[in-house]
C-alpha cells in the first residue's frame, strides 16, 4: 500500500531520476560549479567551431599586414576595435590565435587522456583479471614508471620521436608525438585503479557465478568490473585532461610541442614572450589567462566529481 | 539524585531531503554504580544516545531538545572546552573496536600517561606508576615491561583492556561502553565482560553497556532499557525484563536468545525489519511488526507506562488509562 | 635498484638504437671502411650484453660520452651545471614543505572555515597555474613592472671546490627568489591539498575519536595524534615531490635562463644530443632512487609497525 503511493508521487523515467540525483544536487548547490561547467562548456564550443567564431583568420598569410603587428589591445590609446585583444608580431589578431590554440590544446589534451585511459584501463584489467606475469609485468612497468614524473617522461619520449621521425615530417607528425608522449606518461594511474578495482570484483561471488556457467571472461570484464572503475576513470579522466593541457602547453613552450605553424596556447605564450621585455605584454598575457581560465576551469569540475562521487570524504 | 538523568532527549540529523528524527523523546536515568544495559537493533539510536552523553555526537548530527545532566548539572549545553574537561574524567568511554581505538604511532605507556596528566596533577613519575598499577589491574601481565609497547603488539582482548585502563585512568562516575565486546572472539568477550563488571563494582562506577546481545546484558545489567527505532520500548530491572517481557518488541528479542537446557525446536525471531528512519510509521513504530497489533497502535504513539515492575510503551499495557 | 637497471637499459637502448652514433661523429663523406673502422673502435660490433655492460660500467664512472652539440665531455657538462639545480631544488624544496604543510594541517583541521576555504580556493588555482605561466607573471611582475629582482641567471656565484654557490652573494639571494617560488608553488598546492585530505580522513578513525572520549585537548589531538598519523603518506608525496622539482626544474631553469641540468637537457632535446640526454636520465633516476631510500628510512623511523624485529606479539589472552 505504502508501495504504491510513493511510485505514483514520483514521476517515472531516467530524467527525472538524473535531475533527483544526489550529483545534479550538488552540482546545482554550487555555483562555482557551474560557472566552471559554462566555461568548460564555452571553450569546447568554441574550438569546434573556431572557423566560424575567430573574427579573422591567423593562418591566412594574405590577411595578414605587417603594419598591423604589435597593435596593443582595443582599449589602449593605439588599440583598434579590429583588433580587441591586439595583435603580435606577425599582425595576428590575438583573439582569433587564442580561439585556433585553445582548439589544439584541447584536442592534443583529449586525445591524451583518451589514450591513457584505454591504454591505462585495458591493461588494468588485464592485471588484475588475468594475473600471473602479466600482472608482474604491467604492475612493475607502472611502478617503475610512477617514479619518475610524468613531463619527465613525456620529455623523453618527444626527444626520442624527434630523433626518428625524418626532420621533413616533424612539424606534421609533432601532434600525433605529443598525444603519444603525453598519453603514454599518463597510464599507471588509470592502470592502478582498474587493477584495484578488478581484483575486489573479480573476488566477488557473483563473478564466479559468472565464471561457473561460462560467462565469456571478456565478456564478465566489460559487463561487471568495468562499470565499477567508471566513477574514479572519469575523475581521475577529467583531472588528467587539466594535467594534460598543461603538460602540452609546458612541452609546447620548452619548444617541444607544436610547431608555431599550428600554435598551442602553450607556443603563443612562448612566442609571446620573447616580446615580455620590449612592453608588448598583451601577446604573451592573453594566451596565458586562456590557458589558467581553461585549466582552472576543467580542475574545479575535477574536484567537485571527485567529492560528488566520494561522499565519504565530504 | 540520580547520577545521570536524560530528560526528553531528541537527536536530529539535517539532510537535504528534511529533518531525520533519530533520537525521539527519550528519557531515563542511570543511579551511581549502575549497569544500565541498552539493547536494540543496529539502527535503533543506541549508539547516537551514549554519542550524546559524551557530546561527541558526529555532525550534522545535532541534540534537538532536552537535557542531559550528570550529577544534577545540565552538560549538554557546556561550552566545548568545559565538556572536554569531564569527558575522560567523569565520563570515560570504550568503543566497539579495540583494534582502533588506539594511536598505532604511540606505545600505551604514552597514551596512558597522557590521559592521567590532562586530567590530574600527577607528575610524570606518578602518571607512570599510576600506569602500571591500572595495567595489572585491567590484567595485563608484567604491566611494567609492557609500557613501551605499541598496539600492533598486543592481542585484540588485550588492547581491550588497555582501551578499559585508559577509560578508567581518572576515576570516571561512569563508563559508556558502545558495544565493547562485538568485535573480540567470543571466548574472550565473556572475560572482558567479567573484568567490566568487576572494575566497576570496585571502582563504583556505573556503566551505560550499549550492545545488541542480550545475552550479555542478561549476564551483566542491572537494569536494561531496549530502544526501537529511536525510542525505548521498554525499561526496567534486568530480570523482570528477561523473564516478563510486556512489549511485544522485547518478547520477541527475549524469543531470539538461546538459553542453554530450554527444549526448543528452533529459536524465533521478529518478523520484518525496523523502519528506515525516513519512513517511520504513524502511531506506534512497531506495528508492522507487532503480532499484537490493533486499531489503536495505527493511530496514536504509545508513550511509556509501568506495568507492574517494568515500564512499557505498548498500548496492550495502557488499557487502564484511557485519559484520550 | 629495479628502477636503475630499467632507466640505464633506456638511455642505453638511446645511446645506440635512436640515431647511429657514427653518423653523428664522423660526418656523411666518411667511407665505409672508415665507419667499420669507428663501429669497432666504439665497440658497436661487439654482442648486445656486452655493449650494455660496458655503458653500465662507463655510467658507474660517470663517464657518458662527448656531447654532440658543445663537443665537451658529458661528465664535465653536468658537474658544472649540478650544483645550480641543487641549490633550486633545495630552496624550493623547503619552502614548498615549510608552507604547504601547515596550511594543509589548517584547512584540515577547520575545514569549514572561510579561511581553509579561501586557502583551498588559492591552492587550486595554485594547481592550475602551469609553472611556467607562474614564472612568467613573476618576471612581468617583480622584474618588469617592478624592476626589483633579476629575471634571468644565478647572480655572482662562488667556488667552493667544484660546487659552485649561489648562497653566498646578496645577487645570488636576490636571483634565486622568484625561480624558488616559481619551482615551489605548484608542488607546495600539492601538499597542502595532499596534507589536507590525509588530515580529514585520519580525523574520521576510532582512535581520534577515542581520544576526544578520554578528554585530550584539541592540540594534542590535532597535532600528537592526527597529524603523526598523516605523515607515511606525506613522507611519500613529499619524496615524489623532490623528484618532480628536478623534472620541473626544467621548465623553471628555461623560463630564468638558470644555468642548471635542466636548461642544458632541454638544450640536448632540441638538439637530439643524445649522450646529454642519457646521462640526464641516468642521473635523474639515481637521485629518484636515493629519494626513494630516504623515503623508506623515514617510514621505519615515524611507524612503529614497519620495525619488525620488535613486533613480536607477547602475551596471548590469558
Amino acid at each position: 500500500m505504502l508501495d504504491e503511493k510513493t511510485a505514483a508521487k514520483a514521476p517515472s523515467g531516467f530524467v527525472h531520476r538524473f535531475m533527483d540525483s544526489d550529483l545534479v544536487y550538488s552540482f546545482l548547490r554550487s555555483p562555482v560549479v557551474v560557472i566552471s561547467f559554462i566555461i568548460t562548456a564555452l571553450y569546447f564550443l568554441s574550438a569546434a567551431f573556431a572557423p566560424w567564431i575567430a573574427p579573422h583568420n591567423p593562418f591566412d598569410p594574405a590577411s595578414l599586414d605587417l603594419m598591423e603587428a604589435f597593435t596593443p589591445p582595443a582599449w589602449t590609446a593605439d588599440g583598434s576595435m579590429k583588433f580587441i585583444l591586439g595583435t603580435d608580431d606577425q599582425g595576428r589578431d590575438i583573439l582569433s590565435t587564442l580561439i585556433f590554440g585553445s582548439r589544439i590544446s584541447l584536442i592534443v589534451g583529449f586525445s591524451a587522456v583518451l589514450f591513457s585511459v584505454v591504454l591505462g584501463v585495458g591493461l588494468g584489467l588485464l592485471a588484475g583479471y588475468a594475473g600471473g606475469w602479466a600482472e608482474t609485468i604491467v604492475m612493475r612497468f607502472a611502478d617503475v614508471q610512477l617514479t619518475i614524473p610524468a613531463i619527465l617522461v613525456a620529455l623523453m619520449i618527444d626527444g626520442i620521436a624527434r630523433i626518428i621521425v625524418p626532420v621533413e615530417l616533424r612539424d606534421e607528425m609533432s601532434i600525433y608525438v605529443l598525444i603519444l608522449a603525453i598519453g603514454v606518461s599518463d597510464w599507471p594511474r588509470y592502470a592502478r585503479v582498474t587493477r584495484g578495482a578488478t581484483l575486489v570484483e573479480r573476488n566477488k561471488e557473483y563473478v564466479s557465478a559468472a565464471r561457473v556457467i561460462g560467462v565469456h571472461p571478456i565478456k564478465i570484464m566489460f559487463q561487471h568490473v568495468l562499470p565499477n572503475v567508471m566513477g574514479p576513470v572519469l575523475v581521475m579522466g577529467t583531472i588528467g585532461l587539466a594535467l594534460a593541457i598543461i603538460t602540452e602547453a609546458t612541452l609546447s613552450f620548452l619548444g617541444v610541442g607544436v610547431p608555431p605553424t599550428q600554435p598551442s596556447l602553450g607556443t603563443l605564450i612562448r612566442v609571446g614572450n620573447n616580446f615580455l621585455f620590449s612592453g608588448e605584454w598583451w601577446i604573451t598575457l592573453f594566451p596565458s589567462l586562456a590557458l589558467v581560465i581553461l585549466v582552472l576551469a576543467v580542475n574545479l569540475l575535477g574536484d567537485w566529481l571527485r567529492d560528488a562521487l566520494n561522499p565519504r570524504l565530504r | 539524585m540520580a547520577l545521570l538523568e536524560v530528560e526528553n532527549l531528541r537527536v536530529e540529523f539535517p539532510t537535504r531531503r528534511g529533518t531525520l528524527l533519530a533520537i525521539d523523546d527519550v528519557s531515563f536515568q542511570i543511579e551511581e554504580g549502575e549497569v544500565l544495559g541498552v539493547v536494540g537493533e543496529s539502527g535503533a539510536g543506541k549508539s547516537l544516545t551514549g554519542a550524546s552523553i559524551i557530546g561527541l555526537l558526529e555532525p550534522p548530527g545535532r541534540i534537538a531538545a532536552g537535557q542531559i545532566r550528570l550529577e544534577g548539572e545540565r552538560i549538554d549545553n557546556l561550552p566545548y572546552d568545559e565538556l572536554r574537561r569531564i569527558r575522560g574524567k567523569k565520563i570515560g568511554a570504550i568503543f566497539q573496536d579495540p583494534l582502533t581505538s588506539l594511536n598505532p604511532l604511540y606505545t600505551i605507556g604514552r597514551q596512558l600517561v597522557e590521559t592521567i596528566r590532562v586530567h590530574t596533577d600527577d607528575t610524570e613519575a606518578q602518571a607512570r606508576d599510576r600506569t602500571v598499577q591500572l595495567l595489572t589491574e585491567v590484567g595485563i601481565p608484567a604491566a611494567e615491561r609492557r609500557l613501551g609497547s605499541y598496539p600492533h603488539e598486543f592481542s585484540g582482548g588485550m588492547r581491550q583492556r588497555v582501551v578499559i585502563a585508559l577509560a578508567l585512568c581518572a576515576n570516571p562516575k561512569l563508563i559508556v561502553a558502545d558495544e565493547p565486546t562485538t568485535a573480540l572472539d567470543v571466548s574472550i568477550q565473556a572475560q572482558i565482560i567479567a573484568l567490566l563488571k568487576k572494575l566497576c563494582r570496585d571502582h563504583k562506577t556505573a556503566i551505560m553497556l550499549i550492545t545488541h546481545d542480550m545475552g550479555v546484558i542478561a549476564e551483566t545489567a542491572d537494569r536494561v532499557a531496549v530502544m526501537y527505532a529511536g525510542r525505548i520500548a521498554e525499561i526496567g530491572p534486568v530480570k523482570q525484563v528477561v523473564k516478563h517481557p510486556k512489549h511485544p518488541y522485547t518478547i520477541g528479542l527475549m524469543g531470539a536468545i538461546p538459553i542453554v537446557g530450554r527444549d526448543i525446536e528452533r529459536l524465533t525471531q521478529i518478523e520484518g525489519s525496523m523502519p528506515r528512519l525516513t519512513n517511520i510509521p504513524d502511531g506506534c513504530s512497531f506495528n508492522p511488526r507487532c503480532p499484537k497489533v490493533f486499531d489503536r497502535c495505527y493511530v496514536e504513539r504509545p508513550d511509556l507506562v509501568p506495568t507492574g515492575e517494568t515500564t512499557a510503551a505498548c498500548w496492550l499495557h495502557a488499557k487502564e488509562k484511557t485519559g484520550v | 635498484m629495479a628502477v636503475m637497471v630499467v632507466v640505464a637499459f633506456v638511455a642505453f637502448l638511446m645511446f645506440n638504437f635512436v640515431g647511429d652514433p657514427v653518423d653523428n661523429m664522423v660526418g656523411q663523406e666518411a667511407s665505409y671502411a672508415d665507419r667499420e673502422a669507428m663501429r669497432d673502435r666504439l665497440g658497436l660490433n661487439d654482442p648486445f650484453l656486452v655493449q650494455f655492460t660496458r655503458f653500465a660500467g662507463n655510467a658507474v664512472q660517470g663517464e657518458f660520452g662527448i656531447s654532440y652539440r658543445l663537443q665537451r665531455p658529458v661528465a664535465d657538462l653536468i658537474s658544472e651545471r649540478m650544483p645550480a639545480t641543487l641549490e633550486l631544488v633545495m630552496a624550493s624544496a623547503i619552502l614548498a614543505i615549510l608552507i604547504g604543510i601547515p596550511l594543509g594541517v589548517y584547512t584540515g583541521i577547520r575545514r569549514d572555515a572561510l579561511s581553509s576555504r579561501l586557502v583551498l580556493m588559492f591552492s587550486l588555482v595554485g594547481v592550475s597555474l602551469p609553472t611556467f605561466v607562474i614564472g612568467i607573471l613573476l618576471i612581468y611582475v617583480f622584474a618588469v613592472i617592478l624592476g626589483v629582482l633579476p629575471s634571468f641567471g644565478r647572480g655572482e656565484a662562488v667556488q667552493l671546490g667544484w660546487w659552485s654557490t649561489g648562497f653566498l652573494t646578496v645577487s645570488g639571494w636576490k636571483a634565486i627568489i622568484l625561480p624558488s617560488i616559481t619551482l615551489a608553488l605548484f608542488q607546495m598546492t600539492l601538499i597542502l591539498r595532499l596534507v589536507r585530505s590525509e588530515m580529514l580522513e585520519v580525523m574520521r578513525t576510532d582512535y581520534i575519536k577515542f581520544a576526544r572520549a578520554r578528554g585530550l585537548s584539541d592540540r594534542t589531538i590535532n597535532f600528537g595524534h592526527a597529524f603523526k598519523n598523516t605523515l607515511v603518506p606525506v613522507i611519500t608525496i613529499i619524496g615524489l615531490n623532490v623528484g618532480s622539482l628536478i623534472a620541473f626544474s626544467i621548465i623553471t631553469e628555461t623560463v630564468f635562463q638558470w644555468p642548471g641540468m635542466g636548461f642544458l637537457f632541454i638544450q640536448a632535446v632540441g638538439f637530439a644530443d643524445v649522450p646529454v640526454m642519457a646521462a640526464y636520465l641516468v642521473l635523474v633516476a639515481l637521485v629518484f632512487v636515493g629519494i626513494n631510500l630516504l623515503v623508506d628510512i623515514l617510514y621505519f623511523v615515524v611507524d612503529p609497525r614497519l620495525r619488525v624485529d620488535r613486533s613480536v606479539a607477547m602475551g596471548g589472552d590469558e
